[in-house]
């Protein structure tokens, strides 16, 4: 199994800036208040990940599991440490794609598939597939900005599931998603993993991590807190108390994949 | 499905950081999605207009039309001084109007695709050059009054005064990006760079010799005041540009050549294209070194 994502000691850090103006600035400075505060959003993390590996990522709210993603999909470099990868990698990063919301949905599916490497000829020949993953309708050709998030979420996974990615990123991507679509999105992610490619899912919710991955990296405030195993992950993060309710209202699919 | 044509990367690849690219010369690697960026960016222009791209054609005309009453049918300006007047400052506006819309837009193009950028990973420096390419674009009908005009005036094209057009565009061109790649940056990191773009646009247009001809500069401020005037490298476009279409269109091309342009029109342009594209590359490192906070910042 060779080597796709290697992640060594990987720190990024923010700088949180409270004041804007050179006025405001003084005026902190003046009274002795701190104007930005620098933090680690992802800090001192290291693992690899083998070909055709599927890794659930997992953690609270703010814990960086965005920041890392940025981080392994190259839309940020870390500051200190390295992430290298192998091959293309799509996905959807945080909730909603990006897209120019001036533009149509179908200009913003050429761009996006453009943007995440499909060359125009490729974009034609998966048009059709694509379209009718999305399942928009006459809405395909109106403005994005006047889509749902769910709607978004819909045309933002469509293009990336259809690129013949080697690493496939799914950042809480389905969690507006309807339930129809949910579980279309879910089989199409266990069809491409089944095929070898290499999977990133975050998810809060514990029975779609074990229906799906092979593996947990849990993210304590930006540490990698666990890496290891589905069940052991899921009990380091003491999801699996409440799990029952959730596996029976939910069969799998859980409350926001 | 697809799965028979699914691509895999070799075994053997190297493993590379994920964000790195190579700019500019990445940028014309990825002739397809800097297509669709120009064209979509040039879709939201004339968005929610009933004309669509007739307007780009209309506005050039009327300001045309406007310069020609005003200045050769009202005040009769420089008849004797400045032949053909409305063509002289209407070949400077075409140039000057490149420049300025690559520049304010290059500016603006980061910012303005944010929700591209904090998302997706990409060459940035996709999105000034395609701002450039939309203006050059914009260009295009100008450039047909432009030749109208000429041509109903009398001129004919000339090998040396093509070659003198194109020599102002490529040095307008270089410098336009140069400028758009290090304010779209520098307005990222604090939007003050976008209204210091615009104060600087506004003084673009009196500082080259379009409004007054280049003959007013050495007779107000003399040789060594020429002399520095033509340090700005627009004036040396807006010049060509000229020797392009004005001189031509008056009834003795060469002696309006001789009296209106330097006599070393040639060799600054050459020296300024070498050094807007020294400028081009400098701003392509400063580029490099700033973009990786970009995503954050936005
Ligand atoms: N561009 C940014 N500037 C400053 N802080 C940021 C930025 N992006 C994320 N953060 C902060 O970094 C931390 C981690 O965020 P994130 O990776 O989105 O967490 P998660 O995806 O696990 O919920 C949060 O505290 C968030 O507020
Ligand atoms: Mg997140």
């Amino acid at each position: 199994m060779s080597t796709v994502i290697s992640v060594e000691h990987a720190t990024k850090s923010f700088t949180m800036h409270y004041h804007r103006s050179l006025k405001q600035i003084a005026l902190a400075k003046a009274r002795g208040r701190q104007t930005s505060d620098t933090f680690n959003a992802v800090e001192d993390v290291s693992f690899t990940v083998g070909q055709g590996e599927s890794v659930g990522l997992m953690g609270l709210n703010g814990s960086g599991k965005s920041t890392l993603l940025k981080l392994i999909s190259g839309v940020m470099q870390p500051d200190s440490g390295s992430v290298l990868t192998r091959g293309r990698i799509a996905g959807l990063i945080a909730t909603g794609a990006g897209f120019d919301l001036q533009l149509s949905g179908r200009d913003n599916l050429w761009l996006n598939a453009a943007i995440l490497g499909m060359s125009r000829a490729e974009t034609a020949r998966k048009l059709d597939e694509i379209v009718e993953f999305a399942d928009l309708g006459k809405f395909l050709d109106t403005p994005v900005t006047y889509y749902s998030s769910g709607m978004k979420a819909r045309l933002g996974f469509a293009v990336a599931i259809h690129v013949d990615a080697d690493i496939f990123i799914a950042d809480e991507a389905l969690a507006v998603g309807d339930r129809p679509f949910k579980r279309k999105c879910k089989q199409k992610m266990e069809e491409i993993v089944a095929q070898g490619t290499t999977m990133f899912y975050v998810s809060h919710a514990p029975g779609s991590v074990r229906k799906l991955c092979n593996r947990v990296l849990v993210l304590e405030q930006g540490r990698l807190g666990f890496d290891g195993g589905v069940e052991e992950g899921i009990h380091y993060l003491h999801y699996d108390d409440d799990d029952e309710d959730t596996q029976t209202a939910d069969d799998g699919l859980g409350v926001d994949i | 499905m697809g799965d028979l044509t699914r691509h895999r990367a070799r075994d053997d690849a190297p493993m590379v950081s994920p964000s790195s690219t190579t700019g500019l010369v990445e940028v014309f690697r990825r002739r397809h999605l800097l297509g669709l960026l120009v064209r979509t960016t040039m879709k939201s222009r004339y968005q929610g207009t009933l004309l669509g791209w007739a307007w780009s054609y209309l506005q050039p005309a009327v300001r045309f039309c406007l310069f020609y009453f005003l200045f050769q049918v009202m005040i009769g300006r420089g008849a004797e001084t400045t032949p053909n007047f409305a063509i002289h400052l209407f070949a400077g506006m075409v140039i000057i109007h490149f420049f300025t819309e690559t520049f304010n837009g290059g500016t603006q193009s980061l910012v303005a695709n944010r929700s591209l950028i904090i998302k997706l990973a990409m060459p940035k420096e996709l999105f000034p050059v395609a701002r450039m390419l939309v203006a050059l674009w914009h260009t295009g009908p100008m450039m047909v009054i432009l030749v109208i005009a000429c041509v109903a005036t009398g001129w004919r094209p000339d090998m040396v005064g093509l070659g003198a057009g194109l020599l102002g565009f490529a040095v307008t061109m270089s410098l336009g990006l140069a400028v758009g790649l290090t304010f779209a940056v520098a307005n990222v990191y604090f939007r003050d760079f976008g209204k210091v773009a615009q104060t600087l646009t506004q003084f673009v247009t009196f500082s080259v010799p379009m409004m007054y001809p280049y003959t007013l500069v050495a007779e107000r401020f003399g040789e060594t005041g020429a002399h520095y005037y033509l340090f700005n490298p627009m004036a040396e476009a807006v010049l060509l540009i000229q020797r392009c279409f004005w001189t031509g269109s008056t009834d003795d091309p060469a002696a309006t050549a001789a009296a209106h342009l330097p006599d070393d029109l040639w060799s600054r342009g050459f020296v300024m294209l070498g050094a807007t594209l020294l400028l081009l590359l400098l701003a392509q490192l400063l580029f490099a070194r700033l973009e990786k906070g970009v995503p954050e910042r936005l």
